[in-house]
């Protein structure tokens, strides 16, 4: 077996991506917000999809941007967001010396694999895929070779695992309502009038400059309405039109909404003209 | 630059996981942990695949993809149901298992 | 010793154990259903018994015969027959035993008509005969064993039969426990008999004893003599027997006076040709007998119980049988015939006492009686004559029989033989004052009757078996001794007699007995014939008798010896037991929970605590792979 020499490009891509991932994978652990750790790891799932084609792994490199970026990470944050973007973690730890071991033991893994790894394998003779893919065979061609004939077993079996695994999911999450427990139409709106309000919550945005969800609707003497704070994001500042406070300055309605009409009056809202 | 490279990188990698798995309270981002360390294997594994010359590594990688994938699902279910029995999705909260 | 095969109706001798066994087995298993009728059946298969027995007796010619029935115990070298022997020695003993057994049941019928218990009563007195029988017939070791196991059985469940009394419930466990000291004894004897001869059969026994080391002889010997000093109430066991008296006293009458209490003296005639290889064990049998008469005879002077003076009295008569047991050849038949008319007499004397305390409403105290004479006519006489028979008045029972075993002491020749005779003649003088005395207070002197007491006669049914038995009382000894001599019918079991030497002549023994004996009567009438005899006993007395009431601190020193030191261990084993052992056990335990406990604490809950753990783990396991391929 001849050793194959790795080029100068492929050197390149990995001091690279190499950065990258590390960056990604500590971006994750870092970061408070749990969406923000979703992102960071497909930063870093990205760069390794990129070393596995690298590495004459294209099929493994495909199915890894496909399956784990696309659709693992997705299916991560749709439950993100059904569970909730509030459970940002707080700063404190709550385990006495939690944080402390768990760096120190690994710093210690992360030293003691690395020699281990780095001492092993520092003469490894790198033999290369191109005696059994490469040329007339593909990388999907020879995974499959293997696949269906040596892993066949694994491979049925794991197909199970996979039904299995839907279903399990199904049964998890699905809630049985029985017929009956649901409140009608008619139910929700009588418990509607009675409470303190019966009339709908405002939108966001009403009144407001912007109509974006982080906007909160203003009441009419300019203050947020509580009432139409999203939930699980911070209500954004939205610059105002300026409002006069006293008669003088108020204007007509139309010359604060900019009408057409040119001889402004004195009266608020220019009724009694 | 050798295939060392990769292997210690995959090192570092699994280990930044492991101990995100051990500082993050959130549910969801200790499984997101779990998904790099399991990514570093994989790498791992596309590494010895390449320097002993067979796809078997590969087919591994390709074995802990499809079974990371069962395992995600299931787990999401898993978090899914515990936020809606406690409104948490913190791991500090599903603390009942103890003396 | 050849062995006869069963023929005749000698084949069918299991069915006088069988009688008796299922009458037991009836009146137990059959409950209230059988109440009215209950003691006529238990009376009617020890009548029907004696009359097997008889019948048998009168077939059997001399002969030694072996009933097998079945094989009892069959594993690897040890082969124990179930099997019969009827020999001229169990005959008399059948015949004692189902005989006076029939009348105490008869009696019983009247003495126990107010107990509603009586059905069970008469269900435990034939167990006990049916057990009784079983000794006595049987032909091995073992079956001698188990009907020695069973009458013991019976008379525990007996002496307890009023077991609402704390005394009687006592006195059965007494008796129990120091009947098991015995056992152990026998059960050690039969053990070493088939360790070191391999059969536990008498013929396979004796034919083979002769081959045994002298000192294996004398251990079975002596180990036989403890079994039978527990069954008999013989020194150092003798301490049961008048406790025993708290059973019903048809009880006293049957086990503790005429049948089981002679187990012993039929063990160690039964087991002579044992006893002829080893002089020491025969010492010490005679020794035993000639303590035990005088202890028996001196601690009867100072009771005041009437029963408990008969229970001292059979102590001390039982010792005249093992003292001619204890003789020899010589003796054995001596001591077998006082053994017989013994069972006459002294059955007689108890169911006479039984029908005074019935008069008295079981009144015990001799000093709550007096003057009963005139008042009881029938028990007064039959008493009497057994009184008479017992002291050894001229020319009835007791004077033949009693003679007889003095007579053989003397004709050791020897000094001991002097001593053994002086012994024997001195505790005869003993015997006629404690028996006078007894005469003189119950039924002699003014009445010292509780008030509201009004004594009566017994009913016929009580008084018909004393007056057979005062009967037996009076011709036993005559019969026995010149008109039919046992010793010619016994013959075939202990061989030809020998024409003894006479060192001391007969006559003169007989004078001699008979003016000591006079002595002893005249001394009781002057110290309780001619007094006032007070109601309560005096308590400043002589040493002598202080010590003599309390039975020559028997008791005491059982309590010191044995049951303190016993008490000590075992509170001792106790401390070591809660202390050291429990201590030691509950320590490991709480250690071991307090620690667990403590690693508990580790398990906090949280996922992140394990996982860190974990990771620690694999740290570990990450340097030691790193250490041994570095190394």
């Amino acid at each position: 077996m001849s050793d194959v020499v790795i080029g100068t490009g492929e050197a390149v891509v990995f001091w690279v991506l190499g950065p990258i991932a590390l960056v990604g994978a500590l971006g994750m652990v870092l970061s408070r917000n749990a969406v923000h750790s979703a992102l960071w790891l497909v930063n870093t799932m990205l760069a390794l999809g990129v070393f596995y084609v690298v590495q004459e792994a294209p099929f493994l490199g495909a199915v890894q941007i496909i399956v784990y970026t696309g659709a693992i990470m997705i299916l991560f944050l749709f439950v993100l967001m059904l569970v909730g973007r509030d459970s940002s973690d707080s700063v404190v730890e709550t385990l006495r010396g939690q944080r402390v071991a768990a760096i120190v033991l690994g710093l210690g893994f992360a030293g003691l694999v690395g020699a281990g790894v780095a001492r092993a394998t520092q003469d490894l003779a790198v033999t290369g895929l191109a005696g059994v893919q490469g040329g007339e065979t593909s990388n999907i061609e020879a995974i499959a070779g293997v696949l269906f004939t040596r892993y066949l077993l694994a491979f049925e079996v794991t197909s199970a695992l996979l039904i299995t695994a839907a279903v399990g999911a199904m049964v998890l999450a699905h809630i049985e309502r029985d017929a009956g427990t649901r409140p009608t139409q008619k139910e929700l709106s009588r418990a509607r009038f009675l409470t303190d309000r019966p009339q709908t919550l405002p939108g966001p945005g009403v009144y407001a400059r912007g109509n974006s969800v982080a906007a909160p609707a203003l009441l009419p003497d300019g203050r947020l309405a509580e009432d139409s704070f999203a939930t699980g994001i911070e209500p954004q500042e939205i610059e105002q039109m300026p409002r006069p406070t006293g008669r003088a300055e108020l204007g007509t309605p139309d010359a604060a909404l900019g009408t057409l009409d040119p001889a402004p009056s004195d009266i608020p809202g220019g009724r009694d003209r | 630059m050798s295939l060392t490279h990769y292997l210690v990188l995959a090192a570092i990698l699994f280990t930044i996981g492991a101990v995100g798995v051990l500082v993050r309270r959130n549910a969801i981002v200790v499984f997101m942990c779990v998904e790099l360390m399991l990514n570093s294997v994989n790498l791992t594994l596309v590494t010895f695949a390449r320097a002993s010359g067979t796809v078997d590594g590969q087919v591994m990688a390709f074995f802990v993809m499809v079974v990371a994938a069962a395992e995600v699902v299931v787990g999401l279910a898993i978090i899914m149901s515990l936020f809606r029995t406690r409104r948490s999705a913190s791991v500090d909260d599903a603390n009942l298992l103890k003396y | 010793m050849d062995t006869a095969p069963a023929d005749g109706l000698i084949a069918a001798s299991w069915l006088l154990i069988a009688l008796p066994l299922a009458g037991a087995a009836v009146l137990l298993l059959g409950g209230r259903r059988t109440d009215r009728w209950g003691h006529l059946l238990g009376t009617g298969t020890v009548v029907a018994a004696f009359a097997l027995g008889l019948l048998c007796t009168l077939q059997l010619d001399g002969r030694r015969v072996d009933v097998d029935l079945f094989t009892f115990v069959s594993t690897g070298s040890l082969d124990v027959q179930a099997g019969l022997l009827f020999d001229p020695l169990s005959a008399v003993f059948v015949l004692l035993i189902t005989g006076v057994g029939a009348l105490i049941h008869v009696y019983s019928i009247g003495y126990m008509a107010h107990d509603p218990r009586r059905r069970r009563f008469f269900a435990y007195l034939n167990l006990f005969v049916a057990a009784m029988l079983l000794l006595v017939l049987g032909d091995n070791f073992v079956a001698l064993y188990v009907g020695w196991e069973g009458v013991g059985l019976a008379s525990y469940l007996l002496i307890a039969f009023w077991h609402e009394r704390p005394s009687a419930a006592t006195a059965a466990k007494k008796a129990f426990i120091m009947n098991r000291v015995g056992d152990v004894g026998l059960a050690l004897a039969i053990f070493l008999m088939f360790a070191q001869l391999g059969t536990v059969s008498y013929d396979g026994v004796f034919g083979a004893v002769g081959t045994l080391a002298a000192g294996t002889v004398t251990a079975i010997g002596l180990l036989l003599l403890l079994g039978a000093c527990g069954k008999s109430g013989q020194f150092p066991l003798q301490a049961w027997l008048p406790d025993a008296m708290e059973g019903p006293t048809p009880v006293s009458a049957l086990i503790h006076a005429a049948t089981m209490v002679t187990a012993g003296v039929y063990l160690i005639a039964r087991s002579a040709p044992i006893y002829d290889q080893t002089p020491t064990a025969r010492a010490v049998v005679l020794a035993v007998g000639a303590l035990t008469l005088m202890i028996g005879a001196i601690a009867g002077c100072a009771q005041d119980d009437i029963k408990k003076v008969l229970a001292y009295s059979t102590v001390s008569q039982i010792g005249y049988m093992f003292l001619a047991v204890g003789l020899g050849p010589v003796g054995y038949v001596a001591g077998l015939a006082h053994l017989l008319t013994h069972g006459f007499f002294k059955a007689g004397l108890f169911l006479g006492a039984g029908s005074v305390m019935h008069a008295m409403d079981d009144e015990v105290d001799m000093r709550r009686f007096g003057g009963l004479a005139s008042r009881m006519k029938v028990t007064f006489v039959t008493f009497g004559l057994g009184y008479l028979a017992l002291i050894g008045f001229p020319f009835l029972s007791g004077f033949y029989t009693k003679d007889a075993i003095i007579e053989a002491a003397f004709d050791r020749g020897d000094g001991w033989g002097y001593l053994l005779g002086g012994v024997a003649i001195l505790a005869a003088g003993l015997t006629a004052f404690y028996m006078t005395r007894l005469m003189l207070m119950t039924f002699f002197g003014r009445p010292r009757w509780e008030p509201g007491v009004h004594p009566h006669e017994s009913p016929t049914v009580m008084t018909a078996p004393m007056v057979l038995l005062a009967v037996g009382s009076v011709l036993a000894g005559f019969l026995l001794v010149v008109a039919f001599p046992l010793e010619s019918w016994l013959t075939p079991v202990f061989g030809e007699p020998e024409e003894a030497e006479h060192v001391v002549a007969p006559l003169v023994v007989s004078v001699l007995v008979t003016v000591v004996m006079a002595l002893g009567v005249l001394t009781a009438w002057l110290f309780v014939g001619r007094r006032e005899v007070p109601v309560t006993a005096p308590v400043r007395v002589s040493p002598v008798t202080r010590a003599a009431r309390r039975a020559l601190y028997a008791d005491a020193v059982n309590e010191s010896l044995f049951m303190r030191p016993g008490q000590w261990l075992t509170r001792a084993l106790v401390f070591f037991d809660n202390r050291g052992v429990d201590g030691a056990v509950n320590g490991l335990a709480a250690t071991l929970g307090g620690s667990s406990s403590r690693l508990g604490r580790t398990q906090t809950g949280f996922v992140r605590s394990y996982a860190l753990s974990m990771l620690g783990g694999a740290v570990v396991v990450a340097g030691a792979l790193l250490a041994v391929t570095a190394g």
